[in-house]
């Protein structure tokens, strides 16, 4: 019973960062850095806020999120892939501006009142059938939309990249833009496309947080989760199958520091919250290597 | 010697003119002019009077000695992370954990400071140990990249967090105040605390270390044979192994220099300012470190201005929270905001920015 309350609440806990993480890994694989996942997921986690406030309906915040997302995802790739700003300074920029503008119109719009604010949660949807089954039923079959869809999007995203012929164009992108170019496939399109819907993604995995994790919203929830979603992806070496092992082991790694703080040892609360990072370094540690990042990444257009 | 010359002449020859010398200005300074534009947009569009916002901006940042000291005492740790990070960069080492080597320099400072005592002198020893604990923390990221292969951005952003949840502890657990009462530390004794420069001020000598360190940084790279492998290795690391260069040492250097610079910023923090450490000893000082870096262009004097700049908005942001009503985080938007503009204008490019010195060189 406490290993599968355990197992179902890391797996909701790792939702937000897979979602984000593979936004970030279609991104990435056609050679776009976007470092700005952070406030990415910011600006989706309040615009789920706002929505699900003002309309008492989660599933409206969800999609208020995932247009948020795009939103910003659009403005990066604007900057980026049409006004040639670089890839780091810009995602960079949209961290800071996502974290500033939250925060103002948070307390403009949803603050100031002092009490916290409570909001609609996206219910959990038990698969018929699935939802009975022992152990299993309770980890994997009695989550919330979002978590279904997050795991649905690790194999198509995988059979996308690796089996069609869309996936294979991404890829030469990202490896060798100028051979993708000189064969007529245009570079900027397909980043463009790919920006918005790891955006999608992004604003999406912030929806998570605040509507299904937490049901409320403070300035800068996202707490390093997207810059966590980052090194999910390198630690996945760029494959989704990799990335969902990766956010697992996140989310893990958070739910049983919460089941530790509930067991009152006497070890410092500290040592749990640590925990997620400390277990994420050691992971990288052992795994080594990262020799398949694509190679025109973060580089611009050529 | 005879090789600075060589350079200066070559630069001459090629028609670097003394306009593009002072080229390093230009973000900053027209950053400072976007912000006051955008934060009459943005405080406008959040309900406040957008000239009330901009007058308490400007009087609250720079419009009495008052606020002047402050923004230069924030000015001080942005100034020594932005040139930790500077450095780092221009030498190929993206290191994004200032945040988290300010923290444990300023834990490791705050140990020597309250819990061996109080003698003369002691503060050189509070810094020293500021630039060792960020340096060392910093060679864990570095470790990790020459020997493992790990890629440095998620090793620093994982080990910011570490730092955070380590200095909580401490305030907390070890260092904790002999009272008990509060998660912070004892207050400093007198010769921990930093010299007052010039004195009955609230400025310290921590600010003048910062000048120097944005000096010597820019000595070191422009100037030096370890400065020319540095940037070599930042250029082209593929070449510069070629070359015979240490590349897997220089890597080293670069990385926990860039690490001992972001602990001074914490120790000068503790001893100069708070006098104290807790848990919130950093407002996010290390992130905006990397924006102060960028916007600085990668070059001392660039990020001295940017650094002055981003303390400056902070400052002024507080003052217009309190008198025009505009929450302080707006700030945040703005640097957002001005770094995304200069980005699109200028194109600068942390990357780009070595490569296009390196083809003036060539052409």
């Amino acid at each position: 019973m406490v290993l599968e309350s355990f197992l179902a609440a890391g797996l909701l806990l790792a939702t937000p960062i897979l979602l984000a993480a593979l936004g970030e890994l279609l991104v990435e694989r056609t050679g776009v850095l976007n470092i700005g996942v952070e406030g990415t997921m910011l600006a989706g986690a309040f615009a789920a806020a706002l929505a699900a406030s003002a309309s008492g309906d989660a599933g409206l915040g969800a999609l208020a999120a995932v247009g948020m997302g795009v939103a910003v995802a659009a403005l990066f790739a604007g900057a980026t892939l049409f006004l040639g700003a670089d890839q780091i300074i810009a995602g960079a920029a949209i961290n800071l501006l996502a974290l500033g503008a939250t925060g103002t119109l948070y307390r403009a719009l949803l603050g100031g009142t002092g009490a916290p604010l409570l909001l609609p949660s996206l219910p959990p949807l038990p698969v018929p059938l699935l939802a009975d089954l022992p152990f299993v039923g309770r980890i994997f079959f009695s989550q919330n939309a979002v978590v279904y869809l997050a795991i649905v999007v690790v194999p198509i995203l995988a059979a996308l990249l690796s089996r069609t012929g869309l996936g294979l164009r991404l890829r030469a992108i990202g490896d060798h833009p100028a051979a993708a170019s000189s064969l007529g496939y245009s570079v900027r399109a397909h980043r463009f496309w790919a920006t918005l819907v790891g955006g999608a993604l992004g604003g999406l995995g912030g929806a998570t947080l605040t509507l299904a994790a937490t049901n409320t919203f403070v300035e800068g929830i996202t707490a390093g989760r997207g810059f966590v979603a980052l090194a999910v992806v390198v630690f996945g070496r760029w494959s989704p199958w990799g990335a969902l092992a990766g956010a697992l082991l996140f989310g893990l790694a958070s739910a049983l520091q919460f089941q530790l703080q509930a067991a009152a040892l006497s070890i410092p609360y500290q040592a749990f919250l640590m925990l997620p990072y400390v277990l994420t370094l050691l992971v990288l540690v052992v795994s080594r290597g990262s020799a398949s990042a694509p190679r025109a990444l973060g580089t611009r257009e050529s | 010697m005879s090789t600075a010359g060589d350079a200066t002449r070559a630069e001459i020859r090629n028609g670097a003119s003394f306009a593009s010398r002072l080229g390093f200005a230009a973000p900053a300074l027209v950053a400072g002019g976007l912000a006051i534009g955008l934060t009459a947009l943005f405080a406008a569009a959040a309900g406040a009077d957008p000239a009330r916002a901009i007058g308490s901006l400007l009087s609250g940042s720079v419009g009495s000695g008052a606020s002047l000291a402050t923004t230069l005492l924030r000015a001080g740790p942005l100034l020594l992370t932005g040139i930790g990070v500077m450095l780092a960069f221009r030498s190929g080492v993206f290191n994004v954990g200032a945040e988290g080597q300010l923290l444990i320099g300023a834990l490791a400072a705050t140990a020597v400071g309250t819990r061996l005592g109080a003698w003369p002198g002691q503060v050189v020893l509070v810094l020293l140990a500021g630039a060792v604990g960020g340096a060392l923390w910093a060679a864990i990221a570095a470790w990790l990249r020459a020997r493992r292969q790990v890629n440095e951005v998620i090793t620093t952003i994982l080990l910011n967090f570490v730092a955070l949840y380590l200095v909580s502890w401490a305030v907390a657990g070890p260092l904790q105040e002999s009272g008990r009462t509060y998660p912070q530390s004892d207050p400093f004794p007198d010769p921990a605390m930093l010299w007052r420069v010039p004195p009955g001020t609230r400025l310290h000598f921590g600010l003048v270390l910062a000048l120097l360190a944005a000096i010597g940084a820019g000595v070191l790279l422009s100037r030096t044979a370890t400065g020319l492998r540095l940037r070599a290795a930042g250029l082209n690391p593929a070449a510069a192994r070629l070359a015979g260069f240490p590349v897997g040492r220089d890597l080293l250097l670069a990385f926990t220099l860039s690490g001992a610079l972001a602990g001074v910023a914490g120790a000068i923090e503790v001893a100069g300012v708070t006098g104290r450490l807790y848990e919130r000893i950093s407002t996010g000082t290390g992130y905006t470190a990397i924006a102060v870096a960028l916007l600085g262009g990668l070059r001392s004097g660039g990020v001295l201005l940017a650094a002055l700049f981003f303390a400056a908005l902070a400052t002024g942001a507080s003052a217009m929270e309190r008198s025009a009503g505009v929450s302080a985080v707006l700030a945040l938007a703005v640097q957002g905001a001005t770094i995304l503009i200069v980005a699109i204008t200028n194109r600068m490019s942390w990357t780009g920015l070595a490569a296009s010195s390196g083809d003036r060189d060539g052409t």
